[in-house]
């Protein structure tokens, strides 16, 4: 018997507009006391340049030093807000071709995973919302109920990306020849390299003209771009 | 005695001209090879407004337009995408045409209910430029996007099945036609595989429908596509199409146009080399030359950008069937030119354009698609080349593909062909697969791309062609890949291919070289003496 494809879609700017910094401001913004909320804010202010620096060099490392500002929030506070989070930021920022796009693969009878730099439990209501049936997302480190500021290992970012779907692959009986990868951007590009179908949605300009010279569907999911 | 476009090539014969993609190639004949040239373009209707409103006043068996309208009704037009014609024609459009003289008389019967579907049925959806050439200005900014839009058939709320035929073809059709109360379908009928029931149960259908008739079985049996009689796809679609009209109520109107493709200072491309003015010999040459140093898009700009002078020479409306009728007789006297006996080799150039390409490249599975395809079959009666015969074609087969409208092609050329060429295995196998390809789905829906299975659809019909012919050689290919991925041999130059096609040709081959576009059809029946057409020794 054959074994059931999977899609494996990245989230954010694939599926979503937005970026991993508008849901993390959200819980920086809505702090117990507006003290905590300066501390964060200011915080978050100074490793600002690092983060500028790290996206350019190391997608992995900016995503551990963004989600180093959780350092300290309750494990409470982080599930909570969540709720918040998808309903405020990110639910209004899906695209509008996301949730069809998702019911496609799965009436094509694929497995769909959302593997996405975001916060697990961000992601989990991302998931619920457009019917994918599992997610790989990024993970904080708790300890004494409380936040560390640390990304559990393995990080999903970058290259870290393709292990993750070939391990998750591997697990669930999924044949990478038969697998689809969607993504909008270069850094992308190891995870849709492993898979016999790669995708760039809404890519940005490198992802563009890669997808150009390697004949990879490009598809848009923006609004503006479907109706041209 | 020989029609006059049928010129035998003597000793004192000039070199004839043909295409090779979107190059002209001045080509060497044998002696006494029998070249066919298009019919000169027939005279056209003098008001063409007045022959619509007459047509949907006078309609064959059928009730008149006005009479079939109710204020509050529903109603749909269905109109022909801009794969027809070829190239687009020069505004107004034969559509904005009939458009504006329906709509006028929907609106005085106080039918508010209107929506109008471009038929693009697996066709890429038609962006908003195209769509405005065709319908024009008025109709585009009143009805554009709402009222105004493109067939969707993977849309799963806007497909509904209306039945199965007696041999078990499936009908799905555009919901909204299905719950209207009236559909009317504007066509424009190119060649004569256009039109009849192939508008509406095709146009307005998705694959569950295409892929009974789509397939290499069926495609086999047309003899040929351009003639509906021996059409085993007509047959399929009109099946369908009877099934479709029991169930609708359809009002179509049928247009055809002449063969006026190239506007006064390319005319002399239609002419008889030999008779050409010495003004004319000039303008040729300079053309030539013009596309030697043109760069490749701004060559492709130049011949379809430019719209074509068609003019109108017949509409006719009311029951699908005797419209269709009328209308493809008129096809017939346009293009049909008598050929009296079979050729050993049939020699062609293929142009730069194919209803697939409108507005992008032709890419190798098009220029397959053209030469087994569209200029095999453009025959009636006997096929111009023999059994087993060959076929030379001249063209680049460059490896190039336009990555937004063909995407699925690239993938059908470059992952399936080296894997396998046998048609069946490709549609059992692979066709599948690829129906549910979600990526490819998605590039349909929201972009401009073909639908995935497009691809095996083009390949299955150069499927007739293929089965018929011993031997293709294509001239002029830049490169050896994609022709032997399309199981051809290539040869550098005319006079090569014919010394390789006389190798396994009977002494002193018969020769038949096509002189298109403009576009034409051979009529070819059996020399005096040898058996009927209706034998089928073919």
């Amino acid at each position: 018997m054959a074994a059931m494809p999977a899609s494996y879609f990245d989230v954010d700017g694939t599926l979503v507009s937005t970026n991993l910094i508008p849901p993390t401001l959200y819980y920086l913004l809505n702090q117990p006391t507006p003290l905590h909320v300066m501390q964060k804010l200011g915080g978050a202010l100074l490793k600002a340049p690092t983060m500028a620096w790290a996206e350019l060099r190391d997608r992995r490392l900016f995503n551990e030093t963004l989600y180093s500002v959780f350092q300290g929030m309750s494990e409470d506070r982080l599930v909570t807000l969540a709720d918040d989070v998808f309903d405020r930021v990110v639910r209004p920022a899906i695209y509008p071709g996301a949730k069809d796009l998702v019911q496609t693969s799965i009436d094509s009878g694929h497995d769909v995973i959302l593997i996405s730099g975001s916060l697990d439990v961000v992601i989990e209501h991302v998931a619920k919302y457009l019917g994918a049936t599992g997610y790989i997302a990024n993970r904080l480190e708790v300890h004494n109920l409380r936040c560390t500021g640390k990304l559990l290992r393995p990080v999903v970012a970058g290259p870290n990306k393709a292990i993750l779907v070939r391990d998750h692959a591997r697990e669930n009986g999924h044949d990478l020849d038969e697998c689809f990868a969607y993504s909008d951007s270069y850094s992308d590009v190891p995870m849709l390299s492993i898979v016999r179908y790669p995708v760039a949605v809404n890519p940005d300009r490198r992802l563009t003209q890669l997808a150009k010279a390697y004949s990879w569907p490009t598809i848009s999911l923006d609004s503006a771009a479907r109706s041209a | 005695m020989s029609h006059p476009c049928l010129v035998t090539i003597d000793s004192r014969s000039a070199p004839r001209t043909m295409f090779s993609g979107d190059q002209l190639v001045d080509v060497d004949l044998p002696t006494g090879t029998r070249v066919l040239y298009t019919k000169p373009p027939m005279k056209p209707l003098k008001d063409v407004d007045a022959a619509i409103r007459y047509a949907i006043h006078h309609p064959e068996n059928s009730e008149p337009l006005y009479a079939l309208l109710k204020p509050g009704m529903k109603v749909t037009i269905a109109i022909d995408d801009i794969s027809l014609p070829l190239p687009p024609m020069r505004r107004p459009d034969i559509r904005e045409r009939v458009l504006t003289i329906v709509l006028d008389l929907l609106t005085d019967h106080g039918v508010d209910d209107v929506e109008m579907i471009i038929a693009t049925s697996v066709h890429r959806r038609m962006k908003a430029f195209e769509v405005r050439h065709m319908v024009g200005d008025r109709i585009f900014d009143k009805y554009w996007p709402d009222k105004l839009y493109n067939h969707d058939p993977e849309d799963p709320e806007g497909m509904v099945h209306i039945g199965t035929t007696e041999v078990g073809e499936e009908v799905e059709l555009s919901r909204r036609a299905v719950e209207s109360d009236l559909t009317i379908y504007v066509n424009l009928n190119l060649v004569p595989m256009d039109g009849g029931h192939k508008s509406v149960s095709v146009g307005l259908c998705g694959y569950r429908s295409l892929r009974a008739h789509h397939n290499p079985k069926v495609m086999r049996n047309c003899h040929s596509y351009m003639n509906p009689e021996t059409s085993e796809l007509n047959t399929s679609v009109t099946r369908m199409g009877r099934l479709t009209n029991e169930k609708l109520k359809v009002f179509t109107i049928e247009t055809a146009i002449n063969n006026n493709m190239f506007d006064r200072p390319l005319s002399f491309l239609a002419k008889n080399e030999d008779d050409l003015s010495a003004t004319e010999r000039v303008a040729l040459r300079t053309l030539k030359a013009t596309l030697e140093r043109t760069p490749q898009p701004a060559r492709q700009a130049i011949f379809q950008r430019v719209p074509s002078p068609y003019g109108v020479i017949a509409v006719h409306a009311g029951e699908t069937e005797a419209v269709h009728a009328k209308i493809i007789a008129k096809n017939f006297e346009q293009y049909c030119v008598p050929v009296q006996g079979q050729a050993d080799i049939l020699v062609s150039g293929v142009p730069y354009i194919s209803p697939y390409n409108v507005n992008s490249f032709l890419n190798p599975l098009l220029v397959q698609c053209m030469a087994s395809g569209y200029l095999f079959n453009l025959y009636k009666g006997l096929p111009m080349v023999k059994k087993g015969g060959t076929m030379i074609i001249m063209h680049p087969c460059t490896d190039l593909f336009d990555n937004e409208h063909h995407a699925p092609y690239i993938e059908f050329v470059h992952r399936l062909l080296p894997i396998t060429r046998d048609a069946v295995q490709l549609h059992k196998e692979f066709e599948p697969q690829f129906a549910k390809n979600p990526a490819y789905i998605e590039m349909f829906r929201t972009g401009h791309a073909y639908h995935p299975t497009h691809p095996f659809f083009m390949w299955y019909w150069g499927e007739a062609g293929r089965q018929h012919l011993g031997r293709m050689i294509v001239v002029g290919a830049d490169n050896e890949y994609i022709p032997k991925l399309m199981g051809w041999e290539t040869a550098r130059t005319m006079d090569e291919a014919l010394r390789m096609a006389k190798s396994s040709a009977p002494p002193d081959p018969d020769i038949l070289a096509l002189h298109m576009p403009p576009i034409g059809m051979a009529e070819v029946t059996a020399p005096a003496g040898r058996p009927p057409a209706s034998s089928r020794r073919w």
